[in-house]
C-alpha cells in the first residue's frame, strides 16, 4: 500500500516519510534529546541550588581556588585518610560544601600544619597543589579578630591565648599595645602574609562562640585600590 | 536459623559464580575499610580514585572525564590509573564492573530478589538507552556547570562513604533506588538508567571475555538463562541459536546464566579468536 504523498514537500521529509524505519529513528532520536535537555535544564537547577561553601568550610593546604578545586577534585578521600590527626572530612548532602569533597571545620579541629603535608601528597589529581612543599606558605585562609566587643584583650585583659598557641607565633599573630580611655592594650594582630589559616586560634578561642575566625582570604581581607563608589555622593 | 543457614551454603554451592562475584564485591568494600594486623589497609580511597597495595592506583576513567570537561588539568597519577582502568575494561568487558565491583549491584540485586519473593509484576517501562541520555547529560552538564556532574547524586561511591564513614544522610536516596527497583521497575537502576555502566558499556564495547555457547547441541531451549540474565536480550541471538557467543556489551558477564544452564550449554571464555573481532558472529535474519 502506497502513501499519498503531497507533491510539494521538500526531498528530507518525502524521504522520512516513506522510509518508515528512518522515521522511527529520526522519531527516538528526537525524543531522547528532548528528554536530555529537559532533564538537563532541571539538572542544571539542581545543581547551582545546591548550597554555595559556606565560609566556615575550610579546605586542607594547598587547596587550589575554590571553583578549579571543584572541577579538579575527584572526591576520592585519599587527602582525608592520610591526614595523621583525623581532621579533614568529606562533605555529605548535609554540609555546605560540593558533595564528597575534603573541608575541615577550624572550631572544631584545626590543621596541625604537619611538615611533610602528607594530604597535599596523597592528592592524585593536584587539587591540592603538589608544587606546595613549605607548609608555611600553605594558604587555607586567614585568620581575622572579628569582634572587637568581646575579645578580652578589648576590654583590658591580656588573654592572649590566640597568640600563645599560634604554630608560627610571633610571626603570624603577635602583640601590639594601643592607648585608649581604658588604658594600655594589648591587642592580637594578624599578619596576613604569615598567616596560613591553621585556625588553631579559632579553636582555641575561651569566649563560647570565637572572636577570632579563619576566613576565606576573599571574605577575610580588604584589597588596597579604588572602588569609585566610593568617592561618588549621591 | 541453622536450617537457614543450611540452605543458603547450599545455594550458593550450586551457584558457584554469584558466590565468586559477592566475594569480590564483599572484599572489595572490605579493603577500604579493615584495617589487617601488621599490614594495614589495602585499598586507600575510594571508588572515584585509590592506591592499591600502597604503589598501584586506581582512577574511575568516567569520573577523571568529568573532571577534564569541568575544566580540571590532567594529572600524571590521576592518567595512569584511569589508565589501568580503562585498559582492563576495555579488553575484557566494561560491564564487568558493574556485577563484580560495582556495591550499588548488591542493593539492586537485593531489590531484584525481594521483587520475584513478592510476586511484583508491574512494571514502568522505560527505555535502555536512557542511561546514555543521562551519560550525555552528565558530560554536558559538567562542562557548563564546571563541577563534576554525575558526582552530586553518584549512588556508589555515595554508599561508599556512608560505609566507609559510617555516615547516614545519603540513606534517603539509597533507599529510594533500592524502592524504585522493588517496586517500580525491573532492574530499574542498574539496565535502565544508571550512566556510570553506559560508560563502561561505551569503553569495554569489544571486550574479549565473554559467555559462549560451547555445546550447542546440549541446549534444550528451556529459555532458564534468559530469565535470570539481568540484560535479557543479550542472550537472545545464542539461545535462538543465531550467534556463538554473546556479543552485546549490555552483557555484565555476571554469570547468572552459566550457575542457571543445567545441560553445560554455556561457559565464559576469553574469546581471542580473530575471526570475529570487532564484529561478532554474523547474526542471520528470517
Amino acid at each position: 500500500m502506497t502513501k499519498h504523498i503531497p507533491e510539494k514537500v521538500s526531498v528530507a521529509v518525502k524521504s522520512v516519510i516513506e522510509n518508515p524505519e528512518r522515521r522511527k529513528a529520526m522519531k527516538r532520536i528526537f525524543r531522547h534529546a528532548g528528554v536530555a535537555v529537559f532533564g538537563a535544564v532541571v539538572a542544571q537547577a539542581v545543581i547551582f541550588s545546591r548550597p554555595a561553601r559556606a565560609a566556615k568550610i575550610l579546605r586542607p593546604p594547598g587547596a587550589l581556588p575554590e571553583k578549579e578545586f571543584d572541577s579538579t577534585c575527584i572526591r576520592c578521600g585519599l587527602c582525608v585518610k592520610d591526614c595523621p590527626y583525623d581532621i579533614l572530612k568529606l562533605a555529605t548532602w548535609a554540609d555546605p560544601a560540593p558533595l564528597g569533597t575534603p573541608f575541615f571545620v577550624a572550631r572544631q579541629d584545626p590543621c596541625r600544619m604537619c611538615t611533610d603535608i602528607p594530604c597535599v601528597k596523597a592528592c592524585p589529581t593536584g587539587a591540592l597543589d603538589p608544587l606546595l612543599t613549605d607548609i608555611r606558605k600553605a594558604d587555607m585562609g586567614v585568620a581575622v579578630l572579628v569582634d572587637h566587643e568581646n575579645c578580652l584583650n578589648y576590654k583590658g585583659l591580656t588573654c592572649s591565648i590566640c597568640v600563645r598557641v599560634c604554630p608560627i607565633r610571633g610571626e603570624a599573630i603577635s602583640l601590639k599595645p594601643i592607648q585608649n580611655e581604658r588604658g594600655l592594650l594589648q591587642i592580637p594582630t594578624v599578619d596576613p602574609d604569615k598567616c596560613t589559616g591553621c585556625g588553631t586560634c579559632e579553636k582555641h578561642c575561651v569566649l563560647s562562640e570565637a572572636t577570632i575566625r579563619v576566613l576565606p582570604r576573599e571574605l577575610g581581607l580588604g584589597v588596597s585600590g579604588t572602588n569609585a563608589m566610593g568617592r561618588t555622593v549621591w | 536459623m541453622a536450617n537457614l543457614f543450611r540452605r543458603i551454603v547450599s545455594y550458593l554451592k550450586s551457584h558457584p559464580w554469584l558466590l565468586m562475584r559477592r566475594t569480590l564485591q564483599i572484599l572489595i568494600v572490605l579493603a577500604f575499610v579493615i584495617d589487617i594486623p601488621e599490614v594495614g589497609r589495602i585499598a586507600h580511597g575510594n571508588l572515584s580514585s585509590s592506591l592499591w597495595f600502597w604503589n598501584v592506583p586506581l582512577t574511575d576513567p568516567f569520573v577523571l572525564l568529568q573532571s577534564w570537561l569541568a575544566g580540571a588539568p590532567l594529572a600524571k597519577v590521576a592518567l595512569i590509573g584511569a589508565a589501568i582502568v580503562a585498559g582492563f575494561y576495555a579488553f575484557f568487558g566494561g560491564r564487568i564492573y558493574c556485577s563484580w565491583v560495582c556495591p550499588i549491584n548488591m542493593l539492586t540485586d537485593a531489590a531484584y530478589w525481594l521483587r520475584q519473593k513478592f510476586k511484583i509484576k508491574g512494571n514502568l517501562t522505560m527505555s535502555q538507552d536512557l542511561r546514555s541520555v543521562l551519560l550525555v547529560m552528565a558530560l554536558v552538564l559538567s562542562v557548563i556547570t564546571g563541577t563534576l556532574a554525575w558526582e552530586i547524586i553518584n549512588p556508589i561511591t555515595l554508599l561508599q562513604r556512608e560505609i566507609m564513614w559510617t555516615s547516614a544522610v545519603g540513606l534517603t536516596f539509597l533507599s529510594a533506588l533500592f524502592l524504585f527497583d522493588f517496586l517500580v521497575t525491573r532492574r530499574g537502576w542498574c539496565g535502565h538508567l544508571c550512566p556510570v555502566g553506559a560508560f563502561y558499556r561505551w569503553i569495554g564495547h569489544y571486550g574479549r571475555l565473554r559467555v559462549m555457547a560451547v555445546k550447542t547441541n546440549a541446549c534444550s531451549s528451556c529459555t532458564d538463562c534468559i530469565k535470570v540474565c539481568p540484560e535479557p536480550h543479550v542472550l537472545a541471538p545464542v539461545v535462538a541459536q543465531k550467534a556463538m557467543a554473546v556479543t552485546d556489551s549490555d552483557c555484565t558477564r555476571c554469570g547468572a546464566c552459566l550457575d542457571k544452564c543445567g545441560n553445560g550449554a554455556l561457559s565464559m571464555k576469553l574469546d581471542l579468536s580473530r575471526g570475529n573481532s570487532f564484529r561478532g558472529i554474523p547474526i542471520v535474519k528470517d
